[in-house]
């Protein structure tokens, strides 16, 4: 008895030890490169509702009406009216009674995903083909096609997460509760 | 005693367990099914065949050598069936799996579901970059070589687009096979780097509470997780069935969150940030949001339901009349494990539990049959889940009942499989 008992801690003690040296062995390998933030300046196109990552510049409705007209319009149309279902960017309206037509104007909670989207995802066809001036023009030409800014109002790092989105309030975060 | 005994065994009968033809699970165990097969069988027992069996000619040639990559046989035609794809967005659309062709519970990589946003990018893996920056002691950058050199676990999940099975909500679709309804779910053995390792190498710092990933494709499509989900059980997937992950599922690397919504396990993943709040990138708000009866919107709906769908006999198929059929299928759940499958015959009104006939692996596909003699009468041949956690699969009234028809994603329901007089299989709505 007092020798399985014997037996087994010190099969107990092996097993712990072995665990100990693959933990460490498994510790150093780090073969990460250290990188500055400023280094990701060009590549982290991640631009949040707080307005952390939104680069620097800014643009207007009345600046981005063109480059809207050239280089979206095919698919969005030139009022937003889009050309499908999938491609409408203006209107709707989320109590209406039949099925409610969820745009940016009618759904999107934050004015934010405008830019950030604009800026990775589009246009489809040459994604990221915009410099940030042209992405602040165009999101702010959609924003004010959806009535949200003014023709000629300034948007920046600062200004276009603060703009106010209609159904800013009608997500429900399940995140929380799972 | 003995003799009751006897006039059993020699009369084998099939133990009918609910209505419309089921019969017992263990008529699948070898205890009943000789004698079913033998019934089936007696009619042409005992006649003098017709067959002259012959060597075949391919038993008398010898066959090509080793191929360098092998491919299926040329007598098997399975195929991906690609849905909407829309000429305006390069590259977008998807493509489902063959379920109502396949058995166990791995799709093969050929096989795999797909959803792009932006196409699938041509990745050389050594130009390609994993960043991990934002909330950390130190922001990192990785190379594919490097990241080989980590240790790797091994694990089987499903995989499932939220969108998967939307064309039920809105009764569509009536001609749909199991490819074509539900084709959007797949399932592999995925290996690779915990997210934790290398959010541990990069030190993240106490305030942060999410991960946004972002993918090195056109859209730089973009999903926000949660960081206890991250540090628990997200991979780094390097591979898939033992081969470098497929470009379409994200070569050379992806996310994977086991058990949740597709859409998160962000392939061709190339960053990872580290922050307080979620990004609320466009695929996060504007689509993977469920809007309810109430015209509010869930967000961050994450696990998969519990969910189960017979995938033979199913939609498009013909079954005879008077045929003893091993109904079958797959069974799910984001939360857990398989623990129960139930199949009726006759739309709900009675159930029998179904046999699982593999592992019944946590977020994983798990197989399960029953036994059906159908004897020519309509039929409608449902299947309903319970997984590990108490859940049960929901009828699609009641989740039409909980929210609604504007919504298109998360739908669970229990799928309806008509049977019509003549044996025709078609998707009906009960």
């Amino acid at each position: 008895m007092y020798t399985s008992r014997k037996l087994i801690s010190a099969l107990a003690l092996a097993g712990f030890c072995s665990a100990v040296f693959v933990s460490s062995a498994q510790e150093s390998v780090r073969l990460g490169t250290p990188v500055s933030e400023a280094d990701l300046a060009g590549f982290d196109l991640i631009a949040e509702p707080s307005g952390a990552g939104f680069p620097s510049g800014s643009g207007t409705a009345a600046q981005g009406k063109a480059i809207f007209e050239t280089r979206c319009a095919a698919c969005h149309g030139l009022d937003g009216e889009g050309n499908s279902a999938a491609t409408i960017i203006v209107g709707g309206d989320m109590q209406s009674e039949d099925t409610p037509l969820r745009t940016v104007g009618s759904y999107w909670p934050y004015a934010s995903t405008v830019f950030d989207f604009i800026r990775r995802a589009m246009p489809a066809d040459a994604p990221k083909s915009l410099s940030d001036e042209e992405a602040y023009q165009v999101a702010a030409y959609v924003l004010y096609l959806n009535g949200l800014v003014g023709e000629n109002e300034v948007l920046n790092a600062e200004t276009l997460p603060q703009v106010r989105m209609p159904n800013a309030d009608g997500f429900i975060d399940q995140s929380d509760i799972q | 005693m003995k003799q009751d005994k006897l006039e059993k065994k020699q009369q084998p009968r099939l133990e009918k367990v609910a209505g419309n033809g089921l019969l017992s699970r263990r008529h699948l165990l070898g205890l009943g099914l000789g004698g079913a097969g033998m019934a089936m069988s007696q009619a042409v027992m005992g006649q003098d065949s017709e067959l002259q069996l012959e060597i075949p000619g391919w038993s008398k040639t010898p066959g090509p050598g080793p191929s360098a990559y092998g491919s299926a046989s040329s007598h098997v035609g399975l195929e991906r069936q690609s849905g909407f794809g829309n000429p305006l967005y390069p590259g977008g659309g998807a493509s489902r799996s063959p379920l109502q062709h396949l058995q166990g519970t791995i799709t093969p990589n050929s096989l795999h579901f797909e959803r792009h946003h932006a196409g699938v990018p041509d990745i050389d893996p050594a130009g390609h970059k994993l960043v991990i920056n934002g909330l950390v002691r130190q922001p990192l950058v990785f190379e594919y070589e490097d990241l080989l050199k980590y240790t790797m676990v091994s694990r089987i999940y499903f995989l499932e687009c939220s969108g998967n099975s939307g064309a039920l909500l809105y009764g569509g679709n009536p001609d749909g096979t199991a490819q074509s309804l539900h084709g959007l779910v797949s399932c592999a053995e995925w290996t690779g780097i915990p997210i934790s390792t290398l959010l541990e190498e990069a030190g993240v710092l106490p305030e942060a509470r999410w991960i946004a990933a972002v993918g090195a494709d056109a859209a730089s499509m973009g999903r926000s997780v949660p960081l206890n989900k991250a540090m628990d059980d997200s991979m780094l997937a390097l591979f898939q069935n033992g081969e470098p992950v497929r470009p379409e599922q994200g070569y050379p690397m992806r996310l994977f969150n086991p058990g949740w919504e597709g859409n998160t396990s962000v392939k061709w993943l190339t960053q990872i940030k580290v922050t307080r709040e979620p990004a609320q990138f466009r695929d996060e708000t504007s689509k993977y949001t469920d809007t309810m009866p109430d015209r509010k919107s869930l967000q961050f709906t994450f696990p998969m339901d519990v969910k189960s769908l017979i995938t033979s006999p199913s939609g498009q198929m013909t079954v005879a009349r008077n045929g003893v059929y091993r109904v079958n299928g797959i069974a799910w759940s984001g939360s857990g494990s398989i623990r129960r499958v139930e199949v009726s015959a006759d739309g709900g009104s009675t159930w029998a539990d179904a046999l699982i006939d593999s592992q019944q692996l946590d977020k994983a596909l798990t197989r399960f049959s029953i036994p059906w003699q159908w004897d020519g009468s309509p039929a409608v041949l449902q299947s309903r889940a319970t997984d590990s956690t108490g859940n049960v699969q929901p009828t699609r009234e009641a989740v039409i009942a909980a929210k609604g028809t504007i919504n298109r994603y998360h739908n669970p329901c229990i799928q309806s499989w008509g049977v019509s007089p003549s044996g025709e299989v078609t998707n009906v709505y009960v």
